[in-house]
């Protein structure tokens, strides 16, 4: 590692504005609290201070309370409006700080008779759950009467216990041996009893004791759902060579299941965080990180058993600031000892030094990954679940194999698509009133990974179209690819798609491509398509010819086919054509006039002129033209030519030229 | 269908001969332009039996021909001429090179009582200078396909590499001239196109573009089904005259054994663990066999730069056929072969049951009125196009039409009088035999129906072609 390691490797780093705090000392004690990510700094038992700092400035506080014992634990409630300390293991005092509320402290005895106090939970801003070692206690407090009300207790020997603020549930670990789990959940002054599971143990302990310690549970959501990780370390008595995660699921309702096994392929200490739904294993020793993404299929293992997404990893190197008063503006940043054994890992994102006094958060860095991961395919599946995945996909898109960017193109086309779905369906939802029944749909929530058309016309087809180096056979296949890709997922393809590959057609003189491409109608008909196709007709004059086929497809443009054939003098064509869908009635005769004119032919022009009189014969009983409405501006031509060409335009027999 | 022609049914003993090819030379005047030396102008001489006086005498006659008309119209010499017995093609595809073909006018022969030797009637007018003035010149296309142009061959070994090359080349290609059977198609020289939908064209388009990046020697791909072209890679006159070598030549060629049941082609090679049924038309016809030679045939396309040389390799998978040309200067191996045949074959074989599927479903679709009763040809010189349902199945040797010769002589001479000008017309013709017969010109399009409607009138005839256009032909422009 070290110097050999190539850089933009890790694909782990600390946020780079942690939460600074005063480190822990002789004199200041430090608190995490899980629920609100505040750092409680408590000088002296809080007698010369006691100073919160939360995720933003909003949550951070500063204040004094008086010294009465040592400070075992310390929250504040949702909203930070009621402080909770616990100083014994009897009891918990709690201060108020709502405005306009007695400020004097009370105090809370738990109820279970010669039970200790193991600490203690906030479920809601006036909410709160004591556990002790012979069960729980969960309380109502009323600020203003300085007063809690017990709203429901239950016995249970406890061993420990783990909070997961998240989703307000409370894991006890009961029995001698500590592996047989029970899960609480909290919701608006209700407790309610999650089915207990037992955790396998790799070797049962005789005589029993405490097996399962609080340091190898964790609790946390991943994608959306309850998890109880457990770190199950090898033994030489199991046939287990190495460590691993096993994750038990914990349904709001319903059995707890064990459902994935992550294996670490090492042993030693491990400490977990979940980033991004990625459960990343921090390895003490070796000083690196794994990550792990349960809904990755791995096709070469057995059901739920994962690798590590990426090769083992350091965390990012950090240099951390000098704090205090007295920075010197060019001392240099001091770099930070990684996997420090100082460090504390909290759920879900959290690593705190309360040594150097620093709490960061563990991000994903995606641009790594890229060259990590060689499976191409399993690398897409793999950004597609991240949430800051965009530019990086887009940066995958334009630098592979051609099946490896149909791959690409399939998987996002099939999230963009679900999209496009989902919107659809709760578009006509909402068209159709929001009735009773369902209320309950959502608008689709587009996440990075959704990548339409115009992201990847301008963050990739446009400026890889430009670039020099690459041959203009692969920049047109990856056109055609994204193009197959979208007809494939039936997503209607972007006119500006069909703008570039004729640009780069045209650029690259490949018009025979074009015109079979357009043959075959991959390049779907459209008005503005027709009229491009227009454009070159100078130098591509076939394209004269697909242009009319595709206005004329379009059954919606047939102004437009009469213009193209003015302007290309084609009076009686343009006239027939206009006869034949039915528009002669309406149409301008000046404007054909005009054109018959133009061709300096007195024949033809007689014979639209004769046209146009014969209609107003028929429509207003009179050859005249209206006067003001489509009069042309000619001069009568001289009659006597009329008569010798309508002899001429008798059919003869046998063969007959119109 | 049978069709009795009304001159064989007034005579039944008359015996009717078809026009036939009487002699074809080329020369250039350049080189024997002295007396005595006429012999050395002569390049190619069929039939080569003939006394080389005769020889020198008709090559004379074509110069001095040639030159007269000249003077009449210096841009425009003289292209054929009409004698009673045959008629003769002139063409000068290069400077001074010239290409004739000598004719025989059909004819009949009359049998005379009282043992008198038989009459013999030519008929004169009943050839087209169109028709065969498109053989002559694709003659010359296919030369040029497989050799390149005359002055290559000069270049590289003067007159006795060209006139090698010319006998080689000609001596065999004579032979596949079927004088009798051609028409208007030659005029055209067109391309047919397989019907196919957006999908399944985009899935092989990402075949082809997929093999090419894999395979980067290939510098052209085209793709084929059923006969009928898909894709071109080649610029479109390259890829005119190669599907022209490719649906006459090759692929009868081919399909005849397949179709006798001969050395059974189609069974499936097993490449990894995919079953295909790929297989090379050109070069190797068994990969496995250790003496196979891996020499493909070399064709001549148009480059930036002239022209560039190329192996055409035509390997195919059930219908579906893919040419890949590579250039001439790689030499190709077996490795390559292999590589190729591992690769091209599993996917050309799934391809081929797609697009099969597809079709099928597609016919299904377009529903009852499956093969229009109509006999029309339609073409489109803008992409080379052409659509018959006049011509049968084309096989190596004869091209079956199910019209009468007389039918598609009219419609020879109804696109003569479209060639003669720019715009857009119609021609109506009724036929001796009760057919109408419609020519229309639309912009770049031609479209000929024959209807057999005996008691139709002018009108009718027009409602009946009017509606074909509104059921065949409402994708495209295509005025009324």
């Amino acid at each position: 590692m070290g110097m050999t390691e190539p850089p933009q490797q890790h694909y782990l780093e600390l946020s780079e504005n942690p939460v600074q705090f005063e480190h822990a000392s002789s004199v200041n004690n430090v608190f995490f609290d899980e629920a609100n990510k505040q750092v409680f700094a408590v000088r002296s038992g809080g007698a010369t201070g006691v100073v919160v700092k939360g995720p933003d400035d909003k949550s951070s506080v500063a204040f004094r309370m008086d010294d009465k014992g040592e400070v075992k634990c310390i929250k504040f409630s949702i909203g930070n409006k009621i402080l909770a300390v616990q100083r014994t293991s009897k009891s918990v005092d709690f201060i108020n700080f709502i405005p306009d509320y007695p400020h004097t402290e009370f105090s809370q005895e738990c109820k279970t008779k010669n039970a200790n106090v193991l600490g203690f939970c906030w479920t809601n801003w006036n909410e709160i759950v004591f556990i002790t070692d012979q069960g729980i206690e969960f309380y109502q407090v009323f600020p203003d009467k300085r007063s809690l009300k017990l709203l429901k207790n239950q016995s249970i020997n406890v061993n420990w216990y783990q909070y997961c603020p998240e989703t307000a549930v409370i894991l006890l670990s009961t029995t001698v041996q500590g592996n047989i789990l029970q899960p609480f959940a909290f919701r608006n002054g209700t407790m309610s009893k999650m089915s207990k599971f037992e955790i396998e143990l790799p070797v049962i302990p005789k005589p029993a004791k405490l097996s399962l310690s609080e340091r190898d549970i964790a609790m946390a959501t991943i994608y959306g759902q309850l998890y109880v990780m457990y770190l199950k370390h090898h033994s030489r008595t199991a046939n287990s060579p190495s460590a691993e995660v096993v994750l038990y699921h914990l349904p709001r309702e319903g059995a707890c299941k064990k459902s994935h096994v992550l294996k670490l392929n090492t042993t030693g200490k491990f400490a977990l965080n979940i980033v991004d739904n990625l459960v990343v294993v921090h390895h003490q020793s070796s000083q690196t990180s794994l990550i792990f993404d349960i809904n990755l299929k791995e096709p070469d293992c057995a059901v739920n058993t994962h690798q590590p997404v990426l090769p083992a990893r350091s965390i990012h190197p950090y240099r951390m600031p000098l704090a205090g008063p007295a920075v010197v503006p060019s001392q240099p940043p001091v770099p930070c000892q990684l996997y420090s054994s100082s460090w504390s890992v909290f759920q879900p994102d959290i690593i705190i030094s309360a040594s150097e006094g620093y709490l960061w958060y563990l991000q994903v860095k995606l641009h790594p990954t890229v060259n990590l991961l060689q499976d191409k395919g399993k690398l897409m599946d793999f950004l597609l679940r991240r949430r800051d995945c965009k530019m990086v996909i887009l940066s995958v898109c334009s630098q592979s194999t051609l099946p490896v960017v149909a791959t690409v193109f399939d998987k996002l086309n099939q999230v963009y698509k679900e999209y496009l779905e989902a919107e659809q369906s709760y578009t006509v939802a909402m068209e159709s009133g929001p009735s009773r029944g369902s209320a309950a749909q959502k608008r689709p929530v587009r996440t990075q990974a959704v990548i339409d058309q115009s992201d990847m016309y301008t963050h990739v087809l446009s400026s890889f179209t430009e670039r020099k180096e690459v041959s203009h056979k692969f920049v047109i296949a990856v056109l055609m690819e994204y193009i197959r890709s979208l007809n494939q997922h039936q997503i209607t393809v972007q006119h500006y798609l069909y703008e570039l590959v004729i640009k780069t057609l045209v650029q690259h003189n490949l018009f025979y491509m074009l015109h079979q491409f357009l043959q075959y109608h991959v390049l779907s008909d459209s008005k503005p398509l027709a009229c491009l196709l227009l454009s070159l007709e100078s130098t591509y004059p076939p394209a004269h010819q697909l242009s009319l086929d595709m206005l004329k497809r379009l059954s919606t443009a047939n102004d437009e086919i009469v213009e193209v054939l003015l302007s290309k003098q084609q009076v009686l064509g343009a006239l027939r054509f206009i006869r034949s869908v039915g528009g002669h009635d309406n149409v301008s005769a000046r404007k054909f006039l005009d054109a018959a004119r133009q061709t300096g032919d007195q024949m033809l022009f007689y014979t639209v002129f004769r046209s146009f009189q014969q209609r107003n014969q028929r429509l207003r009983g009179s050859p005249a033209f209206n006067p003001g409405e489509n009069k042309p501006r000619v001069h009568s031509p001289d009659g006597k030519l009329y008569q010798n060409h309508r002899k001429l335009m008798k059919p003869t027999i046998g063969g007959l030229k119109i | 269908m049978l069709m009795i022609s009304p001159r064989m049914a007034s005579a039944m003993q008359e015996k009717q001969y078809t026009p036939s090819l009487l002699s074809f030379f080329i020369y250039n005047p350049t080189f024997g332009p002295r007396e005595g030396e006429e012999e050395k102008k002569i390049l190619f001489y069929h039939p080569s039996d003939i006394e080389k006086n005769e020889k020198i005498r008709n090559v004379g006659l074509c110069e001095a021909i040639v030159q007269f008309t000249r003077t009449f119209c210096p841009t425009k010499p003289a292209k054929s001429l009409h004698t009673q017995k045959n008629r003769q093609f002139f063409f000068e595809p290069e400077d001074n090179f010239w290409i004739v073909m000598v004719v025989r006018n059909p004819m009949i022969e009359k049998p005379n009582k009282d043992g008198k030797p038989p009459t013999i009637e030519y008929q004169e007018e009943e050839i087209l200078d169109t028709v065969y003035g498109a053989v002559v010149r694709q003659c010359y296309s296919m030369y040029k396909l497989f050799n390149g142009t005359f002055g290559r061959a000069m270049e590289a070994g003067g007159v006795e590499l060209l006139t090698q090359k010319l006998e080689k080349f000609f001596y065999r290609y004579l032979q596949t001239l079927h004088l009798q059977s051609c028409d208007l198609l030659d005029v055209f020289g067109g391309i047919s196109f397989f019907p196919l939908d957006k999908m399944t064209y985009l899935k092989i388009q990402s075949f082809v573009n997929r093999v090419e990046e894999s395979l980067s020697l290939i510098k052209y791909t085209a793709f084929l089904y059923n006969d009928q072209l898909i894709w071109s890679g080649l610029e479109q006159d390259d890829m005119r005259i190669l599907y022209k070598y490719l649906t006459t030549s090759l692929f009868p060629r081919h399909s005849e054994p397949e179709l006798a049941g001969r050395d059974s082609p189609l069974r499936p090679e097993v490449a990894g663990n995919l079953l295909h049924y790929g297989r090379f038309l050109t070069g190797p016809t068994n990969l496995k066999d250790p003496e196979a030679k891996f020499r493909f045939p070399k064709i001549f396309v148009t480059a930036e730069d002239g022209y560039e040389e190329l192996h055409l390799i035509v390997y195919k998978a059930m219908s579906a056929a893919a040419c890949f040309m590579i250039s001439a200067s790689v030499e190709l191996t077996r490795d390559f072969c292999e590589q190729l045949d591992g690769l091209v074959g599993p996917q050309l074989t799934l391809l081929a049951s797609d697009i099969c599927e597809q079709f099928t479903i597609n016919r299904r679709i377009s529903g009852p009125e499956k093969e229009p009763q109509f006999k029309f040809i339609y073409f489109n010189h803008m992409n080379l196009a052409e659509k018959s349902t006049i011509h049968m199945r084309k096989t190596a040797s004869v091209c079956l039409t199910s019209v009468h010769p007389d039918l598609m002589k009219i419609l020879g001479d109804i696109n003569c009088d479209f060639a003669r000008v720019d715009e857009d017309e119609e021609i109506i013709v009724k036929a001796m035999t009760d057919y109408w017969v419609v020519g229309k010109k639309s912009d770049q399009r031609e479209l000929y129906v024959i209807l057999n409607q005996k008691n139709a009138n002018l009108i009718e005839v027009n409602e009946e072609v009017k509606r074909l256009c509104a059921t065949q032909f409402n994708n495209i422009f295509f005025l009324d």
